[in-house]
């Protein structure tokens, strides 16, 4: 009874005093939060600060050194934009990049999955041969790569020997300014291709084989049955990969520095290998950090036009 | 009854044709995967090769299998990549990382999965607006932030590095730990709590052993990540003591350019674990990834 007609805590004080609003408080408030504080601490001292200081550091002319910033507004911008050559050039690598990881990979990945998820013996070890370059360090196949386009020593050069031939197909793929960054392509796509491989199966083998049926009977051949039947069971999935790797293409960083650093006279740099040395080696840590923003708005604006896209229910 | 009897003709009719047409199309399918699987594979195959061979041999023979199997180039690789102290540098990162990631994200999913405090939305959104931020926006800055602690204040950079693998992969773990949490049904922990368990051994002995396979999963993801990271690595630690087996093994290359024999045996060294791992835990792996990729 007592209870019953106790009075319910309405200030802090009382609130505090009160036993079962205290355990309530502690149990659905404080705990929670104390689980999720060390990681979302740890996020924002890693991410969210020095991203919001990255904004401001790219409006400064600070050499990454020493105490002399100056506040010079968009100067860093107009430089990149204006006047730089060098990140024209990064800027237009980039969107090579991204034609050339938009188109090969998403082709090899669907053919390969198709022909995958029609086969029953032996699909479970051909899918697992075919994922291992994936999970392969970026140095690691950097390296095995670069020895196998050697021009002297490489798959190449073999091809040369074979054919009775000299410094036909044995030439330097990675020192040469034409065919440098989509030699760099072809093997970060090695590597990844695989990735792209496994999800489309794994999305083809979750279509109901009904479907498939029905489209026997509507008389479909297989073309019109992978255009009608699979692509559009694999929509989401390849949607959605569409996006992350347009993302990916402005973030590439790993394989060209690791194998040209951008070079040969600037043939194979990206924006991501120009900030890292502009911040890094150069001592111009403002333009490295506009660089950078650069780099996230065309990241953000990808995931705008998907996201739009998704809203008004396009039928993609 | 004729209908049925229709039915079931057309899908034998239909069975028969499509199991003539895979028998004839198979061989073509096949034919294009042994393609594909030998472009996948020779690369390494090459490298297994060449690793046991001399370098005289590389020379006239830089892409055949061996004529004379030699193992020197191992210890030798070994020992000048200094193999000794970064792999067990890679294996603290890679368990550190881990270790953190699985318990701060597994406490802070099961928080947002079932405790749902009060801003658990806004916390979920600035996550999903985080991962979403490349790494270049905030790499400049953080250099300084980590310069800072390192130099001033005296903090191991090791330390420093794994506290931002796990930063980074922490919307990964948060998202993916608390979406194998919400699809457990919650009468278990309910009748945990019936029988007088307190909130901490729902959490430790029935929602944690429930929610395995995500942690798993996790685990690989991010232990796999870190093995093979190299571009945080080469931005953080650069005392040689301190490199991972991928910055170290990136110098090492570097340094003997030409010594093919060496560098070879010094990739396998790097892949041998990962193959080990991945071949026994196929499955898991190939899931895992995938999962993993489309999560984030």
């Amino acid at each position: 009874m007592a209870v019953l007609t106790q009075k319910k805590p309405t200030t802090l004080v009382e609130k505090f005093n009160d036993q079962t609003w205290r355990r309530k408080f502690v149990n659905n408030v404080l705990i929670p939060w104390i689980f999720i504080a060390p990681l979302l601490i740890i996020h924002l001292y890693v991410v969210a600060i020095p991203a919001v200081q990255g904004i401001y550091m790219s409006l400064t002319d600070w050499k990454g050194v020493g105490m002399n910033v100056n506040f010079v507004g968009l100067e860093n911008y107009r430089e990149l934009f204006f006047e730089d050559e060098t990140f024209g050039k990064a800027l237009s690598n980039n969107i090579l990049w991204m034609a050339f990881f938009l188109t090969v990979p998403f082709i090899l990945a669907l053919f390969c999955a198709t022909m995958l998820s029609q086969v029953r013996r032996g699909g479970m070890l051909y899918r697992s041969i075919l994922f291992i370059p994936y999970v392969l360090a970026s140095v690691v196949t950097a390296t095995i790569w670069k020895n196998l386009l050697n021009p002297q020593r490489g798959i190449g050069a073999a091809v040369d020997n074979i054919l009775g031939l000299e410094g036909v197909f044995g030439v330097a793929y990675l020192g040469r300014t034409d065919s440098a960054l989509m030699s760099i392509a072809f093997i970060d796509n090695w590597q990844f291709w695989g990735f792209l491989m496994i999800l489309f199966l794994a999305a083809m083998q979750s279509i109901p084989p009904v479907l498939y049926d029905a489209a026997k009977i509507d008389g479909a051949n297989r073309w019109q049955e992978f255009r009608h039947v699979t692509l559009p069971g694999i929509r989401p999935i390849l949607v959605f990969m569409f996006m992350m790797v347009a993302i990916f293409s402005f973030l590439a960083f790993d394989y060209i520095f690791l194998l040209t650093q951008g070079g040969p006279g600037g043939a194979s740099e990206v924006i991501a290998t120009q900030l890292y040395k502009n911040a890094f080696f150069r001592f111009q840590a403002g333009y490295g950090a506009a660089q950078g923003v650069v780099i996230s708005i065309f990241a953000g604006f990808i995931i705008l036009i998907f996201v739009t896209v998704k809203r008004r229910g396009w039928d993609i | 009854m004729s209908a049925i009897g229709n039915v079931s003709l057309r899908d034998t009719v239909l069975q028969r044709g499509r199991s003539r047409e895979r028998g004839r199309l198979l061989v073509f399918n096949h034919v294009v995967l042994l393609a594909l699987t030998a472009f996948a594979v020779i690369p390494l195959v090459v490298v297994a090769f060449n690793s046991v061979k001399t370098n005289l041999e590389i020379g006239q023979n830089p892409l055949g299998p061996p004529v004379n199997v030699v193992v020197e180039n191992f210890p030798n690789a070994w020992d000048k990549g200094n193999f000794a102290t970064t792999m067990s540098n890679s294996i603290i990162y890679v368990v550190a990382t881990i270790a953190a990631e699985l318990v701060f994200g597994g406490l802070a999913a099961y928080a947002l999965a079932r405790k749902k405090p009060p801003g658990s939305d806004l916390l979920m959104l600035y996550f999903l607006v985080a991962s979403t931020v490349p790494l270049w926006m905030y790499i400049v800055p953080l250099f300084v932030q980590i310069n800072f602690l390192k130099v001033k204040i005296g903090v191991d950079a090791r330390i420093l590095l794994i506290m931002v693998y796990v930063a980074t992969r922490a919307p990964l773990s948060i998202f993916l730990l608390r979406s194998y949490m919400i699809d457990l049904p919650t009468e278990l922990e309910d009748a945990a709590r019936v029988d007088g368990a307190n909130e901490l051994q729902v959490m430790t002995r029935i929602v944690f052993p429930l929610t395995k396979p995500g942690f798993l999963t996790v685990g690989l993801v991010v232990g796999l990540g870190v093995w093979n990271e190299f571009l945080l690595a080469l931005t953080f630690i650069h005392d040689p003591k301190q490199y991972p087996v991928t910055t170290s093994f990136y110098k090492f290359v570097d340094r003997f350019d030409r010594d093919w024999a060496l560098t070879s045996a010094g990739a396998i060294i790097i892949i041998f674990p990962v193959m080990v791992l991945f071949l026994s835990l196929q499955r898991q792996f190939i899931e895992g990834l995938a999962e993993g990729g489309v999560k984030l």
